[in-house]
């Protein structure tokens, strides 16, 4: 088994990707995420890593596409505006096909904002960003070791799919120290048919994203498309908490998740059927966590003015049935607070 | 017989879609004989971006990586950094370096990136039909400057050769054109020059080539080369301004 350590969010983040054999980080610092830069930067001479502080988010995005297309493990880490100034990369590896990871640290926005915990970037990450059709793993864990879990995760799921992946970590998570048990140290594979590495005993690979026609550019577009429903079909995650005889499911990711379970405890402790759904993948979204979920009540619990709770209406038979409480990010609920609405909720 | 022209095996049998005078396809050709001089083919990767060289990719049998617009030093330097031993060629147009890019390659070069960068001075955007470029002369007329470029209103022309060779880790900058024959001659021997300082490990090497746009500047391919010898060369004079071998 994996080392036992007790870790910040952030630093174990970084050392769970190293661990997964992520030897490039290229980073603009900006709060809450700046440890992950810093990580990268210490353990260079003694891990053999290349870090590059780049000038903007804007060259580190583009950056890590670079080492993408190279084949070998890459991940960059941002929050809020950063993550909004690497938006025209992630439209671009999207479409070129490149493997590289992404974090976003998020913090209340819109704008410069705060640095505290919030989720307002959800429709950000989950619903593009950039420009065009497309999609990006969302990986949302809740706790410090499932961030170190998530991380291994995002860089197989970016290489499986040949496509980018977010994590998507807050400012509570990223800045809260736990115990863990760190991933095992492994050497991946670097070797892909379809990588820049000089054309050696091969046909010549290009990589571009540049239409050549309306026709070619709509197929392309298709096989995107078609990419993205198998992703759809195959990697949705979750997890369910005492859903089986639940008459009200508080739906909440990340940080939040943790606050609804506090909540649900004391409410069970009350007498009253609460579940949980957690989801861990945000695109996709689990929508077959809800499948035969139709006489429950859903309370959707978030750090903004309700973004995911779209995709929980989408999920469930009469929408009606689906609540939302959020705070505004950088100020949290308590679990008593939940509670509170939980108890309105069960009263009507 | 002695075969003394060939098309370079580098290129593929597609047909350059260049406008006919254009510049490109010629540094496009240039860069493809050094490569076949070299025997750089296999350690080859080119960075292509945003602008008329768009679909470079189509042309060479090296591996090749479209940016986007003004990214590819970007592009360049997380794949230079991840294969140290391959010459990375960044190729790019004025609109993509000058304007939209401006804070890549500047920073490349502060960070002394170690690739070469082929720049094509046009003094216009040519791909989305004769713009306005930061390089564009003053009083030349293009399509969002109608009355010609103001210097109070849209400043200077920017002379990027001179520029870089400021930067530190800019390890050599040279501006040549390909106007005329020996000039031909003199924009391979610079090219060559900044791809081998790369494979010597030295810091970012530079060739900015002026370029003529016979339908950007709506001038006949033989009068546009008169143009760029008579006006252009006036603002952009030739010559090297990082020279690696009075440095030392």
């Amino acid at each position: 088994m994996g080392e036992k350590v007790f870790m910040q969010g952030n630093a174990a983040l970084a050392e769970s990707a190293i661990r997964a054999g992520c030897r490039f980080f290229f980073g603009y610092p900006i709060t809450p995420s700046s440890e992950l830069p810093e990580y990268y930067a210490a353990k260079a001479p003694q891990e053999n890593l290349v870090f590059v502080q780049a000038e903007t988010e804007v060259a580190a995005f583009n950056m890590i596409a670079g080492v993408a297309s190279t084949g070998k493990r890459v991940m960059t880490g941002t929050s809020g505006p950063g993550f909004s100034l690497g938006m025209e990369a992630m439209s671009y590896m999207s479409a070129a096909g490149l493997p590289a990871v992404v974090v976003n640290v998020m913090r209340p926005g819109p704008a410069d904002g705060d640095i505290l915990a919030a989720q307002g970037d959800y429709f950000q990450a989950v619903k593009g960003g950039g420009h065009g059709d497309y999609n990006i793993i969302v990986l949302a864990p809740y706790s410090v070791q499932e961030t170190a879990d998530l991380t291994v995760k995002a860089f197989e799921l970016a290489f499986k799919y040949r496509n980018p992946v977010v994590i998507l970590s807050d400012a509570m998570l990223a800045k809260m120290m736990e115990s863990l048990e760190l991933p095992e140290r492994i050497t991946p594979n670097e070797n892909y048919d379809w990588t820049m590495t000089g054309a050696k005993g091969r046909k010549h690979n290009v990589i571009t994203t540049c239409g050549d026609g309306p026709i070619q550019w709509e197929n392309y577009n298709l096989a995107l498309q078609k990419k993205y429903k198998k992703i759809a079909d195959n990697e949705q995650r979750w997890e369910s908490y005492q859903v089986e005889d639940a008459e009200i499911i508080m739906v909440a990711f990340g940080s939040v998740a943790r606050i609804a379970l506090g909540a649900m405890k004391k409410a069970r402790a009350e007498g009253m059927k609460v579940g949980i759904i957690r989801p861990i993948t945000l695109w996709p979204f689990p929508q077959k966590a809800f499948v035969g979920l139709d006489q429950q009540d859903f309370f959707v619990t978030e750090l903004n003015a309700g973004q995911m709770v779209e995709d929980v209406k989408l999920s469930v038979k009469d929408k009606e049935r689906v609540s939302f409480y959020g705070r505004m990010g950088g100020m949290t609920p308590t679990p008593n607070e939940l509670y509170e609405k939980l108890c309105e909720l069960y009263r009507k | 017989m002695k075969v003394i022209y060939k098309r370079p095996p580098v290129l593929t049998e597609a047909y350059f879609k260049y406008c006919g005078g254009c510049g490109h396809g010629i540094v496009n050709k240039l860069i493809a004989e050094i490569i076949e001089e070299k025997n750089w083919l296999e350690k080859t990767i080119i960075v292509w971006p945003i602008g008329c060289s768009v679909y470079a990719d189509q042309y060479f049998n090296t591996d090749s990586i479209c940016a986007l617009h003004g990214r590819a030093p970007a592009l360049g330097t997380g794949i230079k950094r991840a294969l140290p031993e391959n010459l990375v060629i960044v190729y790019q147009g004025d609109g993509d370096l000058v304007s939209e890019g401006f804070s890549e390659i500047m920073h490349s070069a502060i960070r002394g990136e170690k690739f070469s960068v082929v720049f094509i001075n046009n003094a216009i955007y040519g791909m989305t039909g004769g713009q306005m470029a930061p390089t564009t002369l003053l009083d030349q007329k293009t399509t969002t400057s109608p009355y010609g470029r103001k210097e109070e209103e849209s400043g200077a022309p920017v002379n990027m050769a001179e520029l870089i060779s400021q930067i530190k880790g800019c390890y050599y900058s040279e501006r040549v054109a390909v106007n005329t024959p020996q000039n031909i001659l003199a924009t391979k021997r610079a090219i060559k020059k900044a791809f081998e300082y790369q494979m010597e490990g030295k810091g970012l090497s530079f060739v900015e080539v002026l370029s003529p746009c016979p339908t950007g500047w709506k001038m006949k391919p033989t009068k546009a080369l008169e143009w760029l010898g008579a006006e252009m060369m006036k603002i952009y004079p030739l010559g090297v301004f990082k020279n690696p071998e009075v440095a030392k």
